[in-house]
């Protein structure tokens, strides 16, 4: 126990220096923690995705929608549990920095493939029974103040003219890692008044959301998806939603690359900022550790003591990197939209990776001064004046 | 002879933690102008302190201080620093150069602080090496020259400004015999033959030989 | 400040260890922060690029880009009524009526991503002369061919010359690739507008209308024309560089506000590693800053010494920093731009402001990491400093 009471008061012997270093290593940890959970956020639609559903959509592109009658062809597959449908609506809420989901979906069984947005089942009856609702989610309907028999007019794009949609239910995400910021509302009214519009573009749907029986499966239910389509207008693609939502998150690739080098870098500057330190305050204490070896102490012992002060230090600045990490992200949340970020929230392995860095730094940064005192003959420690 | 320094009922006293420790109490001195003087004592008994006072680089509690006709003591900290630039040469212990500056640019530090070109310090810089008998080591940095060449640097550094007290603090305290021979037999012409003031605290009693006078203090008292 | 300079710099080269491990630290983070801005600029750059000056670009009013815009066969009439539109030598007005959509392709190595497709009419050269055909041949008016930009030429597979791409139920063959001159088109493929039109079925509802005006200077008249007119209420024209231009708002925000953000994090972290190094330098020269007083060097001397000596620290791994993210101009980005929903190439542009930013950043961490150590220099006591205490 006397080792570890020494090492402490040796940490702190430069109470500003190792406040300042502490305060630097938790700084570093802190943006560490931040950049990891952007990335999680990046990826939380590939996290949230059930393994028991397939999405179809045109093998060309995306944008580009496939004909409703492909509906009962992929309903009447083995293995398929049911058959839901959405299309993209887009379009302009107030202003065009306004985002979040809005779609067009099924309401008959949008809500039975997505279980995990919980409604009740009162608001969900009463969706389904007016023509014109809409659901939105619970953080969308507190970004916007959003309440039961709100009306939520839309300019749209894709779908010109002018929409207007009533609030009939507020969904809630099963936990946080799903997305509680779309609008929701029945592709039956969007096809009515596209029918009557533009009628060439009445009867398509943008993809479909195919519910299986058996996860084991997908592959090949998907291929038989695929069979049905190939070589008409409109070839289908066909994948589990995990891998849909990865080629969306892939898109972004670069920046999550740039992201991701950025974080290293950060381990680096901790790396230096306590390096730097132990270098000088072993470097100050030479004729302290000649003294020390005069006394018997072994070098191994000065060794271990250098190497306790470091961690000391990085484990204090871990401790205090993390909650600012969780301050830090709690700002964020209150300044940028929720519709923007929809899932964002630190994952528990962030946490173990920030404290992980931090202690490898410790012991990385302890390295160099430790071989020194080791090193150094007694003569010579004796001798040092700095 | 007027006194060049009046030292009249000066008292000091240091914090050291919440604690006073006096070191001079009321002390009274006259130093002539020209005089060789040698402050001796144990260690504790105020002999630096009333040295850095004298210097004009510590303040006394009580008491007033006059060196030439100049209060010091009443000073402004400005005040001050300008008038130690001009009035006093230091000669340390330990030398104090500055490690990265070569003996050339050591001895011209003190000269930066005067209105002086650069052409007329180097004539004073030279000088002063010359004085010293360093002309040929001018380049050198520090660490290449030895104990005795750098209190020799240092001295020529004092002589810069061409002031007329220098303050020696154990000038030989970390030379060996000869170099140590060497130092005071210049500080020796310095003062025979230059007509500088020389306040020098020692614990060699060979170095308080070459002095004129040689006091004694005791727990902040002259004896 | 009567200390010489040459004390300073002479005292960083002689402790090099710590000094080299501030600098690398400041280094780094003015890296980052100048990679941020470079390429925050590099897209700007692309997009402004991309659109002239006198070239208007018409679009519908609620779209957030050309693929969700959509502009019916009379509204395209009534605007070719409108004044201020240059006419080319044959008397037609020059303007091309441009359906826009997306594809997936394979890149090469990894990954599928969003191409554009731009279905273009003659006057479309015209328009933008940047464009030039560098490979092959141009495609032929009423067949189902594509020219490719070079960007998506050498980052998809399937997207070479002789290639062929299959979309809208057909085989479209690449018949040559086009640089333009590094702006947005370098990511797309282009190709007769009438048959995307048809093999979309989109009868003749196009994305955007590109036109060219007579003056630059006549936008202003040509826009109030366009407001003016009742039925072209639900559409609006842009000047086609601020179009593009806004295009790309989005995306640069993004980079600049997460690259910055954390910047701003690591530069705490690299400050702090400045204001060690520093109370370590003041540390070790408590005895010559006592010499320095005793000499009659005041405080505020002292105090500019060691912040320049700080600054200096700073400038140079400032500098460091630059020169490596400059080298980052060799490189060229490409990812997904989000308002467009396609692929977008650009590279990391440095510009008199970055440099400029950049090492007042790096100073202004010399600045504030040095201060406090400096004001502690300047602070000691003569004797204390002596002392070496």
């Amino acid at each position: 126990m006397r080792i570890l009471r020494l090492t402490i008061r040796n940490a702190f012997r430069h109470r500003l220096r190792s406040v300042l270093t502490i305060a630097g290593i938790a700084i570093a940890v802190t943006a560490f923690g931040f950049l990891r959970t952007v990335v999680t956020a990046w990826y939380s639609g590939v996290e949230a995705s059930s393994a028991n559903r397939l999405i179809t959509r045109q093998a060309i592109s995306f944008i580009f929608p496939l004909p409703y009658a492909d509906k009962e062809q992929i309903a009447r597959l083995p293995n398929v549990r049911s058959v839901s449908w959405a299309n993209w609506f887009g379009g302009v809420y107030k202003d065009k920095s306004q985002f979040f989901a809005r779609m067009a979906v099924d309401g008959d069984t949008y809500f039975d493939v997505y279980p995990e947005f919980q409604i009740e089942p009162d608001q969900l009856a009463q969706f389904k029974r007016e023509r014109n609702a809409c659901i939105v989610g619970a953080d969308l309907a507190q970004q916007y103040g959003f309440k039961l028999g709100d009306i939520i007019p839309l300019d749209g794009d894709i779908y010109p003219g002018h929409w207007e949609f009533v609030v009939r239910g507020i969904y809630r995400p099963r936990d946080k890692t799903i997305d509680g910021t779309q609008m929701l509302f029945h592709w039956d009214y969007l096809n009515e008044r596209i029918r009557q519009e533009s009628p060439g573009r009445a009867d398509e749907v943008g993809w479909y959301i195919v519910k299986i029986d058996d996860p084991a499966r997908s592959a090949e239910v998907s291929d038989h998806i695929d069979a049905l389509f190939a070589n008409s207008r409109a070839e289908t693609k066909t994948e589990t939603e995990r891998a849909f939502q990865q080629g969306f998150a892939q898109s972004g690739n670069v920046i999550i690359g740039g992201i991701n080098f950025i974080s290293f870098v950060i381990v680096g500057i901790i790396m230096l900022v306590l390096g730097n330190t132990m270098i000088m305050s072993a470097r100050e204490r030479t004729r302290e550790y000649a003294v020390f070896k005069t006394l018997g102490f072994s070098a191994k012992y000065i060794a271990t003591m250098i190497f306790g002060e470091s961690l000391v230090l990085s484990i204090f600045g871990a401790a205090f990197g993390v909650p600012l990490t969780i301050g830090l992200v709690k700002m964020f949340e209150q300044f940028v939209p929720k519709a923007w970020f929809p899932v964002f929230y630190v994952e528990p392995v962030t946490y173990v990776l920030a404290a992980t860095a931090a202690l490898l730094v410790g012991v990385a940064a302890a390295l160099f001064p430790m071989q020194r005192a080791m090193r150094t003959p007694i003569v010579e420690g004796l001798r040092f004046i700095g | 002879m007027l006194p060049l320094i009046r030292i009249e009922g000066v008292s000091k006293a240091y914090r050291r933690d919440s604690f006073d420790i006096p070191v001079l109490n009321k002390l009274t001195l006259d130093v002539a102008e020209g005089e060789f003087l040698a402050l001796m004592g144990p260690s504790g008994s105020g002999k630096t302190t009333l040295l850095n006072l004298v210097a004009g680089i510590d303040r006394p509690n009580q008491g007033r201080i006059t060196v030439g006709d100049t209060d010091i003591a009443a000073l402004s900290e400005t005040a001050l620093a300008k008038w130690r630039a001009t009035h006093v040469g230091f000669i340390f212990q330990f030398y104090n150069l500055i490690p990265v500056l070569t003996a050339y640019e050591n001895v011209e530090l003190p000269l930066l602080l005067t209105p002086l070109s650069k052409a007329e310090r180097r004539k004073h810089v030279e000088l002063a090496l010359g004085v010293v008998g360093l002309s040929d080591r001018i380049y050198h940095y520090p660490k290449q020259l030895s104990g005795g060449q750098e209190q020799r640097v240092a001295i020529a550094r004092a002589i810069a400004t061409d002031p007329t007290l220098l303050v020696a603090d154990e000038p030989t305290g970390d030379l060996d015999k000869q170099s140590a021979e060497e130092i005071l037999t210049l500080l020796d012409r310095l003062n025979k033959e230059f007509k500088k003031t020389i306040v020098m605290v020692t614990h060699d009693p060979r170095a308080a030989e070459r002095a004129h006078t040689v006091r004694h203090l005791d727990k902040g008292e002259l004896i | 400040m009567k200390i010489p300079l040459k004390y300073i710099a002479r005292n960083l080269v002689t402790r090099k260890l710590t000094t080299g491990i501030t600098v690398a630290g400041v280094a780094l983070v003015v890296f980052v922060f100048s990679a941020v801005l470079m390429l925050a600029h590099g897209v700007h750059q692309t997009l402004v690029a991309t659109g002239g000056t006198d070239n208007v670009i018409i679009t519908r009013k609620s779209s957030n880009g050309e693929i969700s815009s959509i502009i019916d066969g009379d509204t395209q009439s009534i605007i070719l009524t409108l004044p201020y539109i240059a006419k080319g030598a044959n008397g037609q007005p020059i303007v091309s009526r441009e359906p826009v959509v997306v594809i997936n392709l394979n890149k090469i190595g990894d990954g599928v991503s969003n191409v554009t497709v731009r279905g273009v009419s003659e006057p479309a050269f015209a328009l933008r002369p940047q464009v030039r055909l560098v490979e092959g041949r141009m495609f032929a008016f009423g067949s189902r061919e594509l020219i490719v930009g070079q960007a998506i030429e050498s980052r998809f597979a399937g997207a070479q010359i002789g290639d062929v791409v299959k979309f809208a139920g057909d085989q479209w063959k690449i018949v040559g690739k086009f640089e333009a001159g590094k702006s947005a088109f370098d990511s797309e493929l282009w190709g007769d507008a009438l048959q995307l039109l048809n093999a979309f079925n989109r009868g003749n509802s196009i994305s955007s209308m590109t036109l060219k005006l007579e003056r630059p200077e006549a936008f202003e008249s040509f826009q109030r024309a366009f407001e003016a007119e009742q039925r072209l209420n639900q559409f609006e024209p842009k000047v086609e560089r601020k179009y593009f231009e806004e295009q790309s708002e989005f995306l640069s925000l993004f980079i600049s506000v997460l690259g910055i953000f954390v910047t701003v994090i690591f530069s705490a972290g690299a400050t702090i590693g400045a204001t060690i190094t520093m109370y370590a330098a003041v540390a070790n020269r408590t005895v010559e800053i006592g010499t320095l007083r005793a000499l009659g060097f005041r405080r505020r001397s002292v105090l500019t010494a060691f912040l320049l000596e700080s600054c200096l620290l700073a400038l140079v791994g400032g500098t460091l920093g630059l020169v490596l993210s400059s080298l980052l101009q060799f490189f060229r980005v490409s990812t997904l731009n989000f308002q467009s929903f396609a692929e977008l190439e650009f590279s990391f542009a440095l510009s008199p402001q970055v440099i400029l930013s950049s090492l007042l950043f790096a100073l202004a961490m010399g600045i504030i990491g040095g201060f406090i150590p400096a004001v502690h220099a300047a602070r000691l006591k003569i004797v204390n400093a002596l002392r070496g205490a």
